[in-house]
This record gives structure tokens, sequence and C-alpha cells, in this order.
């Protein structure tokens, strides 16, 4: 097997460990889809009547970036709990693969919320776009990248659940200000290109530092 | 084939560990003996590799696929089976016939009956066992075992004993216990932490 191969491998398996571990335990998702659920509830009767489109697409990112903060900060409990994480580092694998196994279980936690969300945002607000629904998908990348990564230090710490939303938030802007801007501007491919940049870039960075946050 | 120098570690304010020199040649046996807080954990932190010394040089020849490391925390999924969890690790540590090597390995540690139960069913004991049969998975060339009697019965303890005493002269180990003379015999080096 070639080393990408070998990699392509690691990955999956890792992935397909916190998937089992979720159909288990059903410890994250249960709780990003009650939390977005009734989050949209709320917001649906605390906007005033007449509000437009714009506000109501502030508040899904709203939804979705918390929802996303309640899927992360859960996303390496698994590891914590048995001292796992140190057995993951000691393996010679690419420590990185051990970051993006997580980023995509976390993606699909996410993807499984947003699946919920968005139907349940257009019937109760707004109608949502093809280009609105691929500013979900890019931006939620872009969570799930930087998110992994800063839940695996945050998840190193006592208090890990003030560290992680102060990481987290000031990196989440950018994503929230293109889902936004992808949801309600005429220049919705703009906004869309400037996601996938951001993902390009946050995702390397995540990928190669990754290392240094596993290890003391 | 590991050398430490005046090794110091520090977590904060707190001296974990101070002015530790050892050298252990390859197939060596080293007994990392202390009283409680004296660093001895974190001295095999610091040979396996999960932790950096402040100050000092440590020198470990040979790959990170030739450790297996038995801690505090077992290492494992709680939520996986003990099958499973051999069966992930077995595959990130290149295990060549994983599953047969798992096997093997869980009805020599008397779990083979148990095998398709979560971690989390499992006892203290049953669970140090587990943990020895995932440091033991890849047959690695060097054993870092952090009190490893800890919480085993006596069967799982005379196990162990069969193990290390096998092992003993063909790899190299670095053990530390609180129950010294259980592994004297072995030992080809002991360190005294205070």
């Amino acid at each position: 097997m070639n080393a990408l191969a070998l990699y392509t491998a690691d990955v999956v398996a890792l992935a397909r460990k916190d998937l089992k571990l979720e159909l288990r335990a059903r410890d994250t998702l249960p709780a990003m889809l009650l939390f977005v659920l009734s989050t949209l509830a709320v917001f649906h009767f605390a906007l005033p009547a007449g509000t437009g489109d714009d506000a109501a697409f502030g508040l899904l990112w709203i939804a979705i970036v918390f929802t996303a903060l309640l899927g992360l900060a859960r996303a390496w409990a698994p590891e914590r709990e048995g001292g796992a994480l140190d057995g993951l580092v000691l393996a010679p694998c690419d420590r990185s693969a051990i970051w993006l196994g997580k980023t995509l279980a976390t993606l699909a936690f996410l993807a499984a919320a947003e699946l919920v969300a968005l139907p349940a945002f257009a019937l109760l607000f707004a109608p949502v776009d093809l280009v609105a629904v691929a500013g979900v998908a890019l931006a939620s990348i872009g969570i799930c990248a930087v998110g992994s990564l800063l839940a695996a230090m945050a998840a190193a710490s006592r208090g890990r659940e003030v560290i992680l939303p102060l990481l987290f938030l000031p990196l989440a802007i950018p994503l929230v200000v293109g889902g936004v801007g992808a949801g309600i501007s005429p220049e919705g491919a703009t906004y869309l290109s400037f996601l996938g940049l951001y993902d390009l870039v946050f995702a390397i960075l995540a990928w190669a530092t990754f290392e240094y946050v596993v290890t003391e | 084939m590991i050398t430490g120098e005046d090794l110091e570690k520090r977590y904060g304010r707190k001296r974990a560990l101070q002015g530790v020199s050892f050298d252990l040649p390859r197939r060596g046996f080293l007994l990392v003996t202390g009283p409680n807080g004296s660093g001895k954990t974190t001295l095999l932190r610091l040979v396996a590799g999960l932790s950096a010394p402040t100050r000092g040089t440590l020198t470990v020849d040979g790959e990170r696929v030739d450790l297996g490391y038995v801690g505090h925390e077992p290492l494992l999924y709680r939520e996986l089976t003990a099958l499973e969890n051999l069966d992930l690790f077995g595959r990130l540590y290149r295990v060549p016939e994983r599953r047969e090597r798992s096997g093997m390995l869980l009805e020599r540690f008397g779990l083979w009956d148990v095998r398709a139960d979560r971690v989390s069913t499992f006892s203290r004991g049953m669970t140090q066992r587990l943990a020895l049969c995932r440091a033991l998975l890849h047959d690695p060339s060097l054993l870092v075992l952090d009190e490893p009697f800890t919480a085993l019965d006596d069967d799982g303890a005379a196990l162990l004993d069969g193990e290390l005493a096998s092992l003993a002269g063909e790899r190299t180990i670095v053990l530390s216990t609180h129950d010294p003379a259980r592994v004297a015999p072995l030992a080809t080096h002991t360190l005294a932490l205070t």
C-alpha cells in the first residue's frame, strides 16, 4: 500500500470510529439537532414582524456557529476519557490523520444538523437558494477544520469550556461574513470564493500544526 | 539505546523531575522506583515521547513504531469493544495480520470471551489487561510500563510476570512499580527517584 492510500485508510478508520462511537453513545448529534431547532424556533418568535431576510440569515448563522461549537466541545471527549489520544499520538501514523479524521466526523455531525436546520429555516424565515446552501457547505468545512484543531488545544486544558469559544469565535467571524454574504448578496459567488480560500488556507494551517498541538 | 542526561521537567512552577540521568543499553531492563510524586510517571512519559523535558537531553534510538506504552490511563476507547480497540490500534500501528495477533493476545490475557464487550463494561483489572494487549500488539522493541501491575488480580499479575520474563533480554523495557521485589530479578538497571 502506498503512503497516500495508507494515510487515507487511517483517516477513514479514525472517522469511522467517531461515527461508531456517536451511534452508540448518542452524546453529540441529538444535542446539536435539538439546539439548532430550538434556537431557530426562539428566533422565529423573537424576530419582530416585517424584519427582512438579511437579519434572518444572520440569525441562521448564529444558530449554525453555536451548534457547531456544541459539537466541537464534545469532539475530543472520547480521546480524553480513556487517554486514547496518547495511544494515537504514539502510533506511527501521520498525526495529521488524527486531525483529518476528527474533522470529517465533526463535519458529518454538523452536516446532519444543517440538513434539519435549513428546511426549518426555509419554513420559518426565508427561502434558501443553492448559493446559500453552497455557502453553508463551504463555511462548515472551515468551521470543522479550524474547530477540530482548536478543540484539541482546548481539550488539553482545564478550562476547555471557556477556552474553546474564546479561540473559535474570533476565527469563525470571516465564515459568518462569507456565509451571510452568500445567502443575501447578489454577488454570492464572490463570497463563495472567499469561503473556499478561507477553507484552503486554514485547512493547510491546521493540518500542518496539529502535530504540535498534541505533543507537550 | 536510551540515554537521559540531567533531565528536568516543570509544569509551570512545579518541578516534577530534577537532575535525573541514566543510560540503558538495547535489551536492557530499567526498573524505576520511588515514592508517590517522585516523578516516575513524568520520566516514563518523557521516555515514551509523550512529553518533552524542560531541561536536559533524552535520546531514544529507534522509531515510534517500536514503542509500546502502558500508562495510568488505558489509552483505549471506552465505548468500543475490546476487539474493535485492538483492531483500530492494530491498523494505526501497522500490525500485519492484526486480527490474528489481537485474538492471540486476547486469549493469552484471558479476555477472549469478552472480546465483543465494550471497555466501559470492564472492571479496572480487565481494562488493564486490555491496555497490556494494546501495548504488546505490534510486538514493540521498547516497552514503557508505568505501574503495569495496578489493578491486576493474582492471575493477571502472574500473566504479566510471565510476559515480562519472556520479554526481558529480548526487548528494552522501562518499568516503574511500587513493588520492586516483583521484577527486581529481571532488571538489569535500577533508577531510584526521590
